[in-house]
């Protein structure tokens, strides 16, 4: 992760072309203004509900595949699909059987969390924040692990008995983990 | 009462609108607002009094440019639009989760992470700092998916790049914001979150925070409109639209890209030698020429004024070439000034048009050299099942009717 986030550094360097004036350096201008005000301690915490790769943000608590199948049903399936295949909206289980991750030249493949999704936190974060559609930020973090743990398991990643927390859940690796590159476009006469 | 002239104009005007929709109803035709706006015109405008002032102007009821809205997106209606502007109320739109209503005075702005002093900002303190106000285009990096692959003759330049749109944006930089709450050496990205349903996040390297990005509040001199992030949003010039995250509530600074859900499973482009492409920011080099475009039928043959937009997210439009033969040969177009860097540019090329079938391309080159490609050359690059970023050549088929359909074939 942190190579990456050099590599990114490094790839912005040849970014700033058609950077212009914006006005934001002038001469005398007090540092700080001291606009705004100190953030207090709780209101930070009521919204950093983030979670990083290495499992940093990520709550107490555990779930199961088992307890996670009876939320799903009653709370994704009618989006999702009864096993997560069949929509109407997007499909969360599949897996691909090539090895070569052949999205770029197959138009026909479904991305999913099994054949797509590089990082397993994010779908406890992703989850968390932003699921159900009709009650985000409903669920509470037992409920959360019991989903991840159920569509990893659906999705072939983890066994039916695997209990997530916040202590296993960065330890799963997901099939698509080593596919994603950093942006290589840099402009100039290449079509990349 | 000091308005009674006002007054007597209003009623005048009120009682000639009275009269004309009489009118209409005789007339069986006062079915749609095209049909009254059109009628109520009296016969010599010069003969009856106009209408009063308003507090709030509105379109001429003879124009009715509408965004195509379906599921989550809204279409720009870039045939209608002239110059590089694009009206609020018909700037593009995508949301994950709909448009939230924030009360501006419940606002605030949170910074925190890596940084010396973790602070709120409302409304009224991002409006204090000194504000910019620049033109950009923003563009949703799924525009163009229609033109890549299943593509159809009837596509309009609405449907096929409709997700993009230019307006002035005002705000405060980005890089002022973080020198108030001092930026910790170590840090490389900062984490971008709404205030909307989706609670959308994007990991942003900072480098974009010290170059050009924006806390953005007013758009085309007015405050954002909800559906672009109102009160406030993040504005990353050239940068796809999916980051430029609206109705920013959160800036978190970090030592590492977060890989929320939007810059691992969605906004990555796949590539045909079995990778995919992540945090793909920069929208590259496009163009589109709106008129003449389908559903248009040109009534002759004769002089042309050909026109488009071509934007580039990496700076300033160079040139644009246009090619009424398919591509066999190409003329430089002329652009509209000023050339703005990361801005919609106005293109128009004169065509003396022999009433033969035609093939209408252009192909912007932006001040890095790079040059728009063609539909195989992408291809080649990124493969058939690629997504986002589809920036290759668009093509118009004029035929000898004069009718000008979409010309690229699947």
């Amino acid at each position: 992760m942190r190579a990456m986030a050099a590599a990114c550094a490094l790839a912005l360097v040849g970014s700033a072309c058609g950077r212009r004036e914006t006005g934001e350096v002038r001469g005398g201008a007090p540092k700080p203004y001291g606009f705004g005000r100190p953030a207090a301690a709780d209101e930070v915490r009521a919204w950093d509900i983030d979670m990083m790769p290495d499992g940093s943000g990520l709550p107490a608590g555990s779930g199961t595949a088992s307890r996670g199948a009876l939320l799903y049903q009653r709370k994704c399936a009618a989006c999702h699909g009864k096993t997560g295949t069949e929509g109407p909206f997007d499909p969360l289980v599949a897996r691909e059987r090539r090895p070569d991750f052949p999205f770029g030249r197959d138009p026909t493949l479904v991305k999913a969390i099994g054949n797509y999704w590089p990082y397993a936190t994010t779908l406890y974060d992703y989850i968390n924040r932003a699921m159900p559609l009709d009650a985000p930020g409903s669920l509470k973090p037992d409920e959360v692990y019991g989903l991840v743990a159920f569509l990893l398991w659906r999705n072939g990643i983890t066994a039916d008995t695997a209990v997530m927390s916040a202590q296993s859940l960065p330890r799963v690796v997901m099939p698509a983990h080593d596919r994603f590159v950093l942006d290589n476009r840099r402009g100039g006469r290449e079509i990349r | 009462m000091t308005d009674a002239p006002l007054s007597r104009r209003a009623l005048l005007a009120g009682a000639a609108g009275a009269l004309g929709a009489q009118a209409l109803r005789r007339t069986g035709l006062a079915q749609t607002p095209e049909h009254s706006a059109a009628l109520a015109a009296p016969p010599d405008p010069t003969k009856v009094p106009g209408s009063p002032v308003s507090a709030l102007g509105q379109r001429s009821g003879f124009e009715r440019p509408r965004r195509i809205a379906t599921g989550s997106i809204s279409l720009t209606p870039l045939q209608d639009l002239c110059g590089v502007v694009t009206p609020a109320d018909l700037h593009f739109e995508r949301h994950h989760a709909g448009v939230p209503t924030i009360d501006p005075q419940r606002y605030k702005l949170l910074i925190h992470g890596m940084v010396e002093r973790p602070m709120v900002f409302d409304l009224a303190a991002l409006k204090r700092f000194p504000a910019v106000s620049l033109p950009y285009f923003l563009e949703c990096s799924g525009n163009g998916a229609s033109s890549y692959r299943d593509i159809r003759p009837e596509l309009s330049p609405q449907r096929i790049d409709g997700l993009t749109s230019t307006s002035e944006w005002t705000g405060v930089p980005l890089a002022t914001l973080l020198r108030e709450v001092g930026v910790r050496p170590a840090a490389k990205w900062f984490l971008a979150e709404g205030q909307d349903a989706a609670v959308m996040t994007r990991s942003i390297p900072i480098e974009k925070a010290w170059d050009d990005a924006l806390i953005a509040y007013g758009q085309n001199g007015d405050a954002l409109r909800p559906e672009q992030g109102y009160p406030a949003r993040l504005f990353l010039p050239g940068w796809e639209g999916n980051a430029n995250v609206k109705w920013i509530r959160r800036i978190e600074v970090a030592d590492r890209p977060f890989m929320t859900r939007e810059e691992t499973s969605k906004y990555t482009d796949p590539l045909a030698d079995g990778t995919a492409r992540m945090f793909s920011f920069v929208m590259d080099a496009k163009s589109i020429i709106t008129f003449p475009a389908y559903p248009v039928t040109l009534p002759g043959s004769g002089w042309w004024d050909i026109t488009g937009v071509a934007w580039s997210g990496r700076g300033r439009i160079t040139r644009v070439d246009v090619s009424t033969d398919g591509g066999a040969r190409w003329a430089p177009a002329v652009l509209q000034q000023p050339v703005l860097p990361k801005c919609h540019t106005r293109f128009r090329y004169l065509w003396n048009w022999d009433g033969r079938e035609a093939m209408l391309l252009s192909r912007a080159v932006d001040e890095t050299g790079y040059v728009q490609p063609t539909l195989e050359q992408l291809r080649k690059a990124r493969g058939l099942g690629t997504y986002y970023h589809f920036n290759h050549i668009r093509a118009w088929r004029v035929r000898w009717d004069g009718a000008v359909v979409f010309g690229l074939e699947g």
